[in-house]
């Protein structure tokens, strides 16, 4: 028996005390239950987390390095979209 | 070095004998799950069995340190002085054969634990930590015994044969064990039915052959053990006996 032809999966970890499920690593497993459980071995020996997904890697939809300037650059030079752009008018309360 | 002796005072509560069953059960096959490392048909399975491993070395740490000291009984006892099932020891095979091992000796485990657990005996407090990691490796033998009897013609035929092969040292498990207080016959019933479940859901037969009487195994309890232990055994201890003392 070998890995071929079984799935890569990516698995994702909610941490002790994270709200939000973190990418932890990627795994070979035959189906989605076993993914789980190899994931439960992988990535939580060490009580990493309270909960795991896996995701089939082909189900991932991702940008592409060629994309990196259209999609990425144009923000750079745009501070106008962080908070920290805006003087506080003095006064203000509550901030 | 011998079975400690059984009058000493500090050990008083606990039953020997029956700590030594339940220990050298986890410590044996902790060692044979170990042999996986670095031949696990895939990484992520050789994780798996190493973590399964490491629990059952962890359980058989502390049974051990119940009646004398660790390393003196895994590293300098001889064979005859062992008593876990012959179960445990029989060889890994493939993968199958290992599953087989897993799927019968778990759910033996995980259902004794849990009557351990519930119990206020000397082995209450252990068997309620250790239940939850037993509870997973039944669960982690169960998934493959059905992926396996219920995949390929190669995977059915080798899950079979497996099954067949190990189920006469079944019948051992359940002869009742001195100091260890549970009902054994309620104990084999709940574990037929549940190994039968397993199996019929794997579209695996159970198998048909004797568990107890004359061509099946069972006297690991007395110390009595098969052949390809000793070998194991000097694998496991030529270290220590080696180069007693010996630390990183």
């Amino acid at each position: 028996m070998t890995s071929d032809g079984w799935p890569l999966w990516e698995v994702f970890v909610r941490s002790r005390r994270g709200l939000s499920h973190t990418h932890a690593g990627s795994l070979h497993a035959p189906d989605a239950e076993m993914a789980l459980r190899n994931a439960r071995d992988l990535y939580t020996r060490r009580s990493e987390g309270v909960s795991i997904w896996v995701v089939p890697s082909a189900a991932i939809t991702a940008s592409s390095p060629d994309e990196k300037d259209p999609f990425f650059d144009p923000a750079a030079d745009k501070p106008y979209r962080h908070p920290t752009f805006y003087e506080i008018p003095e006064g203000v309360k509550h901030l | 070095m011998s079975t400690p002796d059984t009058s000493g005072s500090a050990t008083a509560a606990v039953p020997v004998g029956a700590a030594l069953a339940l220990a050298d059960d986890a410590l044996v096959l902790s060692h044979r799950l170990g042999e996986w490392a670095g031949s696990a048909p895939v990484l992520e399975e050789e994780v798996a069995l190493a973590n399964i491993a490491l629990d059952l070395l962890g359980q058989a740490r502390v049974l051990l340190s119940l009646v004398g000291d660790e390393d003196e009984l895994a590293y300098l006892r001889e064979e005859r002085s062992f008593r876990n099932v012959q179960l445990v020891e029989q060889p890994n095979g493939d993968f199958a054969h290992t599953i087989a091992r897993q799927l019968y000796f778990s759910t033996y485990q995980h259902l004794l634990y849990a009557r351990l657990a519930s119990g206020d005996g000397p082995f209450a407090g252990l068997a309620a930590k250790a239940v939850k990691e037993v509870a997973y490796h039944r669960d982690h033998a169960e998934h493959w015994t059905l992926r396996l009897g219920d995949g390929t013609p190669e995977s059915h035929e080798r899950m079979s044969r497996a099954c067949e092969a190990l189920w006469r040292y079944t019948g051992e498990l359940f002869q009742p064990v001195e100091g260890l207080d549970v009902d054994h016959a309620a104990l084999e019933s709940a574990w037929l039915e549940s190994v039968a479940d397993v199996l019929g859901r794997a579209t695996l037969a159970v198998p048909s052959g004797p568990r107890t009487g004359a061509w099946s195994a069972g006297a690991g309890r007395q110390g009595l053990h098969t052949e390809p232990f000793g070998r194991m055994l000097a694998e496991m201890q030529h270290l220590h006996r080696s180069h007693p003392g010996a630390s990183w």
